[in-house]
C-alpha cells in the first residue's frame, strides 16, 4: 500500500477497496511486556491519553473510518442476531399487553418481580455514562475523552430498555398516561406525593438531559463524518450504493443514490450547519461545563429518586435509609462494568481502537469498580447490622431467613451469587496483574453485570415474598415470558448499541483531539 | 442599537424573502457581494498566534475555525464571555417555578386529595420535582440557548462554497475576516493574513 501513489490510495479507499484506517502501529507494546506504553508508574511522567504518535489526521482516520467503512460481515451477522432477539422481546411485550401481566409469574404476594428488578437493572447501567461525561469532566479527568461517547451511548439504549418496563407492568398499557402529568376524566391529577411519580419525572428528565448531552456532544463530529462525505462527492471517489450480502461481495444497487450522497444529507442535517468557529466553540464549551455540572446531581438524584420507590415503603428490606447512596454506588458499578463488558472485545475487533482507548484506560476504570464494588459491599454489611441492631424482628427475618441462611431461605443461591459476583470478584483489581489484563477485568465485568441484576432481584424479591403473615407467604417462579422479555431487552440493547457502532462517531473526535499533544498552543511539544 | 444591527442581519440570513439585505460594500467581478477572506493555517501554535496578530490589528467581524476547542482562544481573539450561564440561571428559576405551580396548584387548589393522612401544607415532597423540573429547564437552555446565540441551525453558509474548508472539521485551522468588519479592504485584509502567516488566501463570495 505504501508506494501506491497518493490519489490512487484516495480513489480506492473511495471505492471501498482498501481500509481508510491508517497503518496499525509497528510496535504496540513495550518488548518483553504487555504493557502497551501507559502503564507508567512514575508520577512525574505522564502517559499518553493516545498512542502511536497519531496526527490529526490519523485519529479523524480512525474514528471516522469506522463509520465510512462498506458493512463488515460480522457487523452484519450481529446485528442479524440482535435484532432477531429484540423482535422476540417485542413479540413478548405484545403477548402480554394483548393477553394481561397474568403472563408473568407475578401473584398476589409478590406483585414486582422481574420487571421492577430489569427497570432498577437498566437504569442503574444507564448511569455510567453521565457520570463519565459530566462527573469525570468537572474533576477534569482527561481519560474520560476514550469512552465518554460509547458510554453516553450505552447509557441512552440502557434507559431505553429501562423505560420499558414500568410502562408494560401496569397491566392496562393503554392507561400510562395516567402517570403524565394531566388531569384524568374524573378531574383527579397524579399524586404529587407518591415516589412513583418523583421516579416517572426523574427517569424522564434524566433520558432528556442524558440524550440531549450525547447528541450536542456528537454535533462537531457528525459536522467532520459530512465535510469527509462532501469532499469524497467532490472529488469524485465515493462508492456505489452496495446491498451487504451474507455471502460473497455486495449486490450493486444502480438506482440507489451513493452512501456518501446518503450520508451527506443525514449527517448534514443532524451536524445542523456547524462550521467549527471558535466564537461558537466558546459558547459550546460554556455550555458543556453547564451541563456537566448540572448533569452531577441529577445522575445522584435518579437512582436516589428510584430507590425511594423501595425505601419510602413500610416493607422490611425495603424501608431503610440507606437505600439512596446505596443505589448510586451500585448503579455506577453496574454501568462502569458494562462499559467494560462491551468496548473490551472491541479493542480487538476493531483496528486502531486501542491506539484511543489504552490499557491504562482500562486500569482507571477497573479502579472505579473496585471502589464502587467496595461501597456496594460496605452497604450490604451496613444494611444487616442496622437490621439486626435496629431490633426490628420482621427486618431481622428477611435478612437471616429471606436471604443469607441457605437452610431457611429459599432465595439463598440469588443472594450468594449477588455477593460472590459484586463483592468477591472487584477485589481482584487490589493487584496490579490483574486490573492490567483486559480479560480478567473483561471476566469481572461480566460477573459484576450479573451480580447487579441478582442484587435487585434479591432486594424486591426476597423482602416481599415473605413479609409480616406466614400465610400470605409465596414463591415467586419466572414464566416463559418473564424470561423472553428479559432477553428480548438486552437484544434491544445490543441492536442499538451496534447500530451507533456503525453509523456514528465512536469517540469524542473534538475531545480526543484536545488532549493530543498538538492541540498545545505554545511550540514546546 | 447595534444590537438591532446585528438582530436584523441575522434575521435577513433567515428570512430573505422578509428583510432585505442592505447593498454591499465591495462585490467581485462577478457581481456577487463578498462575505470575507480566509487564509488557512496548518498547526494549532501557528493559528493561535495569528489570532492574537488579527486582534492587535484591530479587526472585530472575524473568525477562527479549528477542529477542537483551543484553550485560551477567547483571549486570544479579545472575545467577551458569553450571557449563557445568566439565561441558564433564569430557565434553572422557571424551572422550580414551574413545578412549584403545577404541584401546589393541582393537589392544593384544583383538586385537593387527602392521600395516606398527608398534609396538604407539607412542602417536602414537592421538592424532588422541583430539582428535576429545574434541572430539564437548564439543560433546555444550556443546549438550545446556546444553539440560537450560535445562530444555528444554519445549513446554509458562505465558508461551505470553499473547497479546502472541508478539512476544517479533520486537521486544518482557518481565520476569516468578514466584509461587515467597518475596517475591512481587500489589500489590507489580505496583507494581516499573510503577515499572520496564512496560507491559500482566498476571497469567499456571499450566497444569495
Amino acid at each position: 500500500m505504501s508506494d501506491m501513489q497518493p490519489d490512487e490510495k484516495i480513489t480506492k479507499q473511495g471505492s471501498g477497496e482498501v481500509s481508510v484506517q491508517p497503518l496499525p502501529r509497528s510496535m504496540p507494546v513495550v518488548p518483553g511486556t504487555t504493557d502497551d506504553g501507559t502503564l507508567i508508574e512514575d508520577p512525574s511522567v505522564r502517559a499518553p491519553l493516545v498512542l502511536g504518535k497519531r496526527t490529526f489526521r490519523e485519529v479523524t482516520d480512525i474514528v471516522c473510518g469506522y463509520a465510512e467503512a462498506p458493512i463488515p460481515k460480522i457487523w452484519l451477522t450481529a446485528f442479524t442476531i440482535c435484532s432477531m432477539i429484540a423482535a422476540l422481546g417485542t413479540g413478548m411485550i405484545l403477548y402480554l399487553i394483548i393477553t394481561g401481566v397474568g403472563v408473568w409469574g407475578l401473584n398476589n404476594q409478590v406483585d414486582w418481580a422481574w420487571d421492577i428488578t430489569n427497570f432498577v437493572f437498566w437504569i442503574g447501567i444507564g448511569h455510567a455514562g453521565t457520570l463519565i461525561s459530566a462527573i469525570l469532566c468537572l474533576l477534569k479527568q482527561n481519560w474520560r475523552t476514550a469512552v465518554n461517547r460509547s458510554a453516553e451511548a450505552m447509557t441512552i439504549f440502557a434507559v431505553v430498555c429501562a423505560g420499558i418496563f414500568p410502562g408494560i407492568h401496569v397491566g392496562r398499557v393503554w392507561f400510562a398516561w395516567f402517570l403524565a402529568p394531566v388531569p384524568n376524566s374524573n378531574a383527579i391529577w397524579p399524586n404529587f406525593r407518591s415516589p412513583l411519580l418523583w421516579d416517572v419525572f426523574a427517569v424522564s428528565t434524566y433520558a432528556t438531559v442524558s440524550l440531549l448531552f450525547w447528541y450536542m456532544g456528537m454535533i462537531p463530529d457528525l459536522a467532520t463524518l459530512r465535510d469527509r462525505a462532501a469532499a469524497r462527492l467532490h472529488k469524485g471517489v465515493s462508492r456505489e450504493f452496495k446491498m451487504p450480502m451474507p455471502i460473497g461481495d455486495g449486490l450493486p444497487l444502480g438506482f440507489m443514490p451513493r452512501p456518501d450522497s446518503i450520508r451527506l444529507f443525514i449527517y448534514g442535517v443532524a451536524s445542523l450547519g456547524w462550521r467549527f468557529s471558535s466564537r461558537h466553540w466558546h459558547r459550546y464549551e460554556k455550555a458543556y461545563l453547564m451541563l456537566a455540572g448540572i448533569s452531577t446531581p441529577l445522575v445522584l438524584s435518579v437512582h436516589s429518586i428510584v430507590s425511594f420507590d423501595f425505601a419510602t415503603s413500610v416493607i422490611p428490606g425495603w424501608h431503610t435509609t440507606i437505600f439512596p447512596p446505596y443505589f448510586v454506588a451500585g448503579a455506577v458499578f453496574g454501568g462502569f462494568a458494562m462499559v467494560l463488558f462491551l468496548l473490551i472485545p472491541l479493542r480487538v475487533i476493531l483496528p486502531n481502537f486501542s491506539d484511543l482507548l489504552t490499557l491504562r484506560h482500562l486500569e482507571n476504570m477497573a479502579k472505579i469498580l473496585l471502589l464502587t464494588g467496595t461501597m456496594v459491599g460496605f452497604a450490604y454489611s451496613m444494611e444487616f447490622f442496622i437490621a439486626w441492631y435496629g431490633a426490628n424482628q420482621y427486618e431481622f427475618a428477611v435478612f437471616a431467613n429471606n436471604r443469607v441462611n441457605p437452610a431457611e431461605a429459599p432465595y439463598w443461591w440469588a443472594y450468594w451469587t449477588m455477593i460472590t459476583c459484586n463483592v468477591i470478584f472487584p477485589q481482584l483489581f487490589w493487584f496490579r496483574k490483574m486490573r492490567q489484563n483486559p480479560l480478567v477485568i473483561w471476566i469481572v465485568a461480566l460477573a459484576v453485570t450479573i451480580g447487579m441484576w441478582f442484587e435487585r432481584f434479591v432486594i424486591i424479591v426476597t423482602s416481599i415474598h415473605r413479609a409480616f403473615l406466614p400465610g400470605e407467604w409465596h414463591m415467586f417462579f419466572p414464566t416463559w415470558v418473564d424470561i423472553l422479555t428479559f432477553v428480548g431487552s438486552c437484544g434491544i440493547f445490543m441492536t442499538l448499541f451496534l447500530l451507533f457502532l456503525k453509523f456514528l462517531p465512536v469517540f469524542a473526535l473534538a475531545e480526543v483531539k484536545v488532549v493530543m499533544p498538538q492541540s498545545h498552543t505554545d511550540d514546546h511539544h | 442599537m447595534k444590537m438591532i444591527n446585528d438582530f436584523m442581519t441575522a434575521a435577513a440570513d433567515y428570512f430573505p424573502m422578509l428583510i432585505g439585505k442592505g447593498s454591499p460594500k465591495f462585490v467581485t467581478s462577478s457581481g456577487k457581494p463578498v462575505y470575507g477572506i480566509v487564509a488557512e493555517f496548518d498547526e494549532t501554535p501557528k493559528v493561535f498566534k495569528a489570532a492574537q496578530h488579527v486582534r492587535d490589528a484591530g479587526y472585530t467581524k472575524w473568525d477562527v475555525h479549528s477542529p477542537f476547542p483551543i484553550h485560551d482562544m477567547e483571549e486570544a481573539m479579545g472575545m467577551k464571555s458569553t450571557k449563557l450561564p445568566l439565561m441558564a440561571g433564569g430557565a434553572a428559576i422557571a424551572g422550580v417555578a414551574t413545578a412549584a405551580a403545577l404541584q401546589w396548584g393541582t393537589s392544593f387548589v384544583l383538586y385537593p386529595t387527602v392521600v395516606q393522612g398527608k398534609p396538604f401544607e407539607a412542602w417536602q415532597p414537592f421538592v424532588p420535582i422541583m430539582f428535576e423540573l429545574g434541572i430539564l429547564f437548564t439543560a433546555f437552555m444550556c443546549i438550545f440557548g446556546m444553539l440560537a446565540l450560535n445562530g444555528l441551525p444554519r445549513w446554509h453558509h458562505p465558508l461551505f462554497t470553499h473547497d479546502r474548508f472541508m478539512r476544517v472539521g479533520n486537521d486544518k485551522f482557518f481565520i476569516v475576516i468578514e466584509a461587515t468588519d467597518p475596517d475591512f479592504d481587500p489589500s489590507k485584509v489580505k496583507k494581516v493574513l499573510e503577515d499572520a502567516g496564512g496560507t491559500h488566501i482566498s476571497l469567499i463570495e456571499d450566497i444569495d
